[in-house]
């Protein structure tokens, strides 16, 4: 188990360091990390500290926090399909965002785009929750997250459609597929605090999460009391997938793969399997976002267009295998 | 008995055709068209300068939105399209003139209905500001009022063009990171108005996308950015991102591209002017 956190620690720091040093700019390796670490001003330092240092920095705690969100809602819902994106709460959270800067409720107060974003996020993982309900059998919880994410992707198209800039509509893109280009400190410091506070919550209910593979009444058994875990979970992913929608926009496919690769290599213990999926997860939008700029430089590929040609086939191999067992 | 009705109402209809036909020709000239609609922004202006009275009949809506266009007191005395073929249609034009960004459905729907339709390409040099004249002049057959001003737009372009001795170095910077390098009408602005295209180096030569690393490392002189449109974008933010804010050393109005930019009319020597005096001022300023 040791190896394997260190293994994924490892790959965190090299693919943040390699995602420091990728770029259209084309520094080298040296000169770029002495700018960043020392800045004389000028225009190398300018990159280092306001371009590249937030992109990476937000692609650790985005893709953390989605591999983590994913893993314990898959350990809550006992359900391997179950991943924000999918079943609609990034999607609900990219609604508040458009909803909020649209409104003008984002530059009233610093807090807005976030915190408008979190309600999203409430609101589509409550929807879920409820429309799933608390065993959360497959098909309903797919079909709860279809209607949930149409909903979302439709309303978001119509204040978008709806406003006055020009830019506007062509932003749907951006809230359904996701992307780190171009954001700054400010953005990291938006998503921060929310995204630790929410990081925090989940990563305490892995013994309640452990528990609950024997079942419920086990669980209740042992003294877990599911609602307050119930309560937790929603306020923990609501915390990081609203946080990190409102910055990036809603990257999906993450919270799915990254568990399913690592659920083997930890036993299928939940406890386990959320710390290794918020490194994986890390690691996975690192790579990706390093990928993007790799392959179309200067295009602004979508972050959500890698990561779902990665997981839709997984996704389908998951439904296939699923069948075959106990749908 | 049926037959023969069928084909008295046709002989109606075509006499109906002919007379008016005929009281349309008596009202203008033979050749020149006597109810134009425009249907693009850049047009409407041309035809604005130099259609006779009565002869321009519609603009399209942009032309009174005052972010994209220098003539919206102009354009209040004229009906608004929207760009549909129905409602263009039911205008009834002579003569169509359309831009080669407008709709091709549009346009090929219009053909279809025997309305006449001129496409004008847009305008990416100076040089091309002329031609669009000439060629406006001629599809309104006003080419007497098309020669003044071309005549005009000379002699005040060789006003501003000065020698310059000391260029200082400018990006043109739009919304989702656009730049235009030297070969687009907002790129030969510039040079116009004594500047460096910093862009044109980074070796971004058309309308492209600039990378805010790449811009970050030009490091130019001056940061001339669009003008923000009401609501909020995300692909209006990178104005605001930090590297663009720290670049932008002169805040001054000048540095803002308006509705003077946007269309290869005579506007554009506004743009010149007022670009020429921030250059000015920037000189001055440094030390």
């Amino acid at each position: 188990m040791m190896r394997l956190f260190l293994l994924l620690s490892l790959a965190v720091c090299a693919l943040f360091f390699g995602s420091l040093v990728v770029g259209p700019a084309g520094l080298g390796f040296g000169e770029s990390i002495s700018a960043l670490i020392i800045g004389d001003g000028g225009p190398l330092t300018l990159v280092m500290r306001e371009i590249r240092l937030p992109r990476a920095l937000l692609a650790v705690i985005i893709g953390a926090s989605l591999g983590l969100a994913g893993a314990a809602m898959q350990g809550y819902l006992r359900n391997p399909l179950a991943e924000p994106g999918l079943i609609g709460v990034s999607g609900s959270a990219a609604f508040g965002a458009v909803l909020a800067i649209h409104t003008g409720f984002a530059g009233a107060f610093a807090l807005g785009l976030p915190l408008a974003a979190l309600a999203g996020a409430l609101a589509g993982v409550m929807l879920v929750m409820v429309l799933a309900g608390p065993r959360g059998g497959s098909l309903t919880l797919i079909l709860a997250g279809i209607a949930v994410s149409a909903l979302a992707a439709a309303l978001t198209s119509l204040v978008l459609n709806l406003s006055p800039n020009p830019f506007a509509a062509n932003e749907i893109v951006f809230w359904m597929m996701g992307s780190l280009a171009d954001r700054s400190m400010t953005h990291v410091w938006l998503a921060l605090p929310f995204i630790t506070l929410g990081m925090i919550v989940l990563s305490r209910l892995s013994r309640d999460l452990d528990a609950l593979t024997l079942g419920e009444d086990a669980a209740q058994a042992m003294g877990i009391r599911l609602n307050r875990l119930r309560l937790m979970l929603v306020a923990g992913v609501t915390c990081v997938v609203g946080a990190g929608t409102a910055v990036a926009g809603a990257i999906g496919f993450v919270g799915l793969v990254v568990p399913h690769i690592l659920r083997p290599m930890v036993g299928a213990r939940p406890s386990r399997l959320l710390w290794a999926s918020a490194l994986g997860g890390a690691a996975m939008v690192l790579l990706a976002d390093i990928a993007v700029r790799i392959i179309l430089p200067a295009r602004d590929l979508k972050l959500g267009v890698l990561t779902a040609l990665v997981g839709a086939p997984l996704f389908l191999h998951l439904i296939l295998k699923l069948r075959r067992g106990r749908l | 008995m049926l037959g023969y009705l069928r084909l008295s109402k046709v002989k109606r209809l075509r006499l109906i055709l002919l007379i008016s036909l005929a009281m349309r020709a008596g009202a203008t000239s033979a050749d020149e068209p006597a109810r134009v609609v425009s249907m693009n922004l850049c047009t409407d202006q041309l035809a604005m300068m130099l259609a006779g009275p009565e002869q321009l009949h519609s603009v399209s809506y942009i032309a009174l939105d005052p972010r994209a266009s220098a003539m919206v007191e102009e354009a209040r005395a004229f009906e608004v399209n929207r760009g549909l073929a129905e409602e263009i249609y039911l205008m009834q034009p002579d003569l169509v003139i359309a831009g080669a960004f407008s709709t091709r459905a549009t346009v090929a729907m219009l053909r279809r209905l025997d309305i006449p339709v001129v496409v004008f390409d847009p305008a990416y040099s100076l040089g091309d500001v002329r031609e669009r004249i000439t060629q406006m002049g001629e599809v309104l057959n006003r080419q007497e009022a098309a020669k003044a001003l071309i005549s005009e737009f000379d002699q005040r372009l060789e006003l501003l063009r000065e020698e310059v001795k000391e260029k200082p170095r400018a990006v043109l910077y739009y919304a989702n990171g656009y730049t235009s390098g030297d070969q687009s009408l907002a790129g030969q602005i510039l040079s116009a108005a004594g500047f460096e295209n910093a862009a044109d180096e980074a070796g971004y030569s058309s309308g492209m996308k600039l990378p805010l690393e790449v811009l970050a490392v030009t490091n130019p002189d001056i940061v001339i950015t669009s003008q923000p449109y009401p609501g909020a974008s995300r692909s209006e933010d990178i104005l605001t991102h930090p590297v663009v804010q720290s670049l932008r050393k002169s805040q001054g109005s000048a540095s803002i591209t308006d509705h003077n930019w946007v269309c290869g009319t005579p506007h554009v020597l506004r743009a010149i002017e007022t670009l020429s005096e921030a250059r000015i001022l920037m000189i001055e300023q440094e030390p």
